[in-house]
């Protein structure tokens, strides 16, 4: 299964999802108009990667800003990372934020009430 | 006396301004700005986390614009894009204002209205219960994030969202927000 690797735009993020080592990356800035595009393939990703995952799938998300618009999304990469762990997976998230940025917390702490996998926040101190 | 763009316009840009326009809303544009705006608040706010809430709502607010301008009465169509919106963004005080204007049609003005004082009566985990539900129930478009911008600025801000119709013509009306942060 081929990696995923997106370079970072001030409007949307760096990307690295790698089926060989388990591990998901989505870092940067997720703010673009419309969402549903950059993010559609990277579900579909998640799709074919839960077919046969790793025995332990390691999430990072790192996010500076995100829009309204890419929530819905972001919350549709959980959904598929839910799945994964349905299946008897393990899957570890580990959601960052900076130093008293509790917005950021807070969003990650709402996904994780959605999706019922325990999210380790992670305080990024500079 | 009728409502007038440029009077509104002259009106909105009081206090300090950082930023104020009047135009086609275009995704070029709101990257511009955007861009515009960060390097701006880098200079004059010190704590990054006033910062990244100006950003985020400022981000919301034009990206609500951007999906909701009514294509424009053909009366002022002639010397405007159909585009329309005016944003400015401004120091008042200690607080920052972010200000955006848009035509909206009258049929639509009922609902909306309903909506924005439903947001403005929740309190704070009322919000973020409404967010919650809409984020997991409600399909969104390609075009915009199913109502959810509004819910966000509101949460971000406390509630602190003020609004007016101005009655234009039969069939439009131009529609202020004032967010507060």
């Amino acid at each position: 299964m081929e990696s995923i690797s997106i370079e970072g735009t001030p409007k949307t993020p760096t990307v690295n999802f790698d089926a060989t080592t388990g591990k998901i990356e989505i870092k940067g800035r997720s703010i673009p108009e419309n969402s549903i595009e950059f993010y559609r393939p990277l579900v579909e990703w998640l799709e074919e990667y839960s077919s046969e995952p790793q025995k332990l799938t390691s999430v990072n998300i790192q996010l500076e800003y995100f829009n309204t618009s890419s929530s819905k999304c972001i919350l549709d990469v959980f959904k598929k990372l839910e799945a994964i762990k349905k299946a008897r997976n393990e899957v570890i998230i580990n959601w960052y934020y900076e130093e008293d940025d509790e917005d950021m917390l807070e969003a990650g702490e709402d996904y994780e009430s959605i999706i019922r996998i325990p999210f380790k926040m992670i305080e990024v101190v500079d | 006396m009728s409502f007038n763009i440029d009077e509104r316009y002259k009106k909105l840009n009081k206090g300090e301004v950082l930023l104020a326009y009047k135009g086609s809303i275009s995704a070029e544009l709101i990257t511009n700005v955007l861009g515009v705006v960060e390097s701006k608040l880098d200079h004059v706010i010190d704590k990054s986390i006033t910062k990244k809430k100006i950003y985020n709502i400022l981000v919301e607010s034009l990206q609500n614009l951007y999906h909701h301008v009514d294509d424009l009465p053909d009366i002022i169509n002639e010397s405007m894009d159909i585009h329309f919106g005016i944003f400015v963004i401004s120091k008042v005080d200690e607080t920052y204002q972010i200000r955006t204007g848009n035509f909206i049609k009258n049929d639509k003005i009922q609902k909306l209205r309903e909506r924005l004082e439903k947001i403005k009566s929740l309190t704070k985990e009322e919000l973020k219960d409404l967010y919650k539900f809409v984020l997991n129930n409600q399909k969104f478009s390609d075009k915009g994030g199913g109502g959810l911008g509004l819910i966000d600025i509101a949460r971000r801000t406390e509630g602190r969202i003020e609004f007016e119709f101005d009655n234009f013509d039969d069939d439009y009306s131009f529609f202020s927000l004032n967010i507060t942060i």
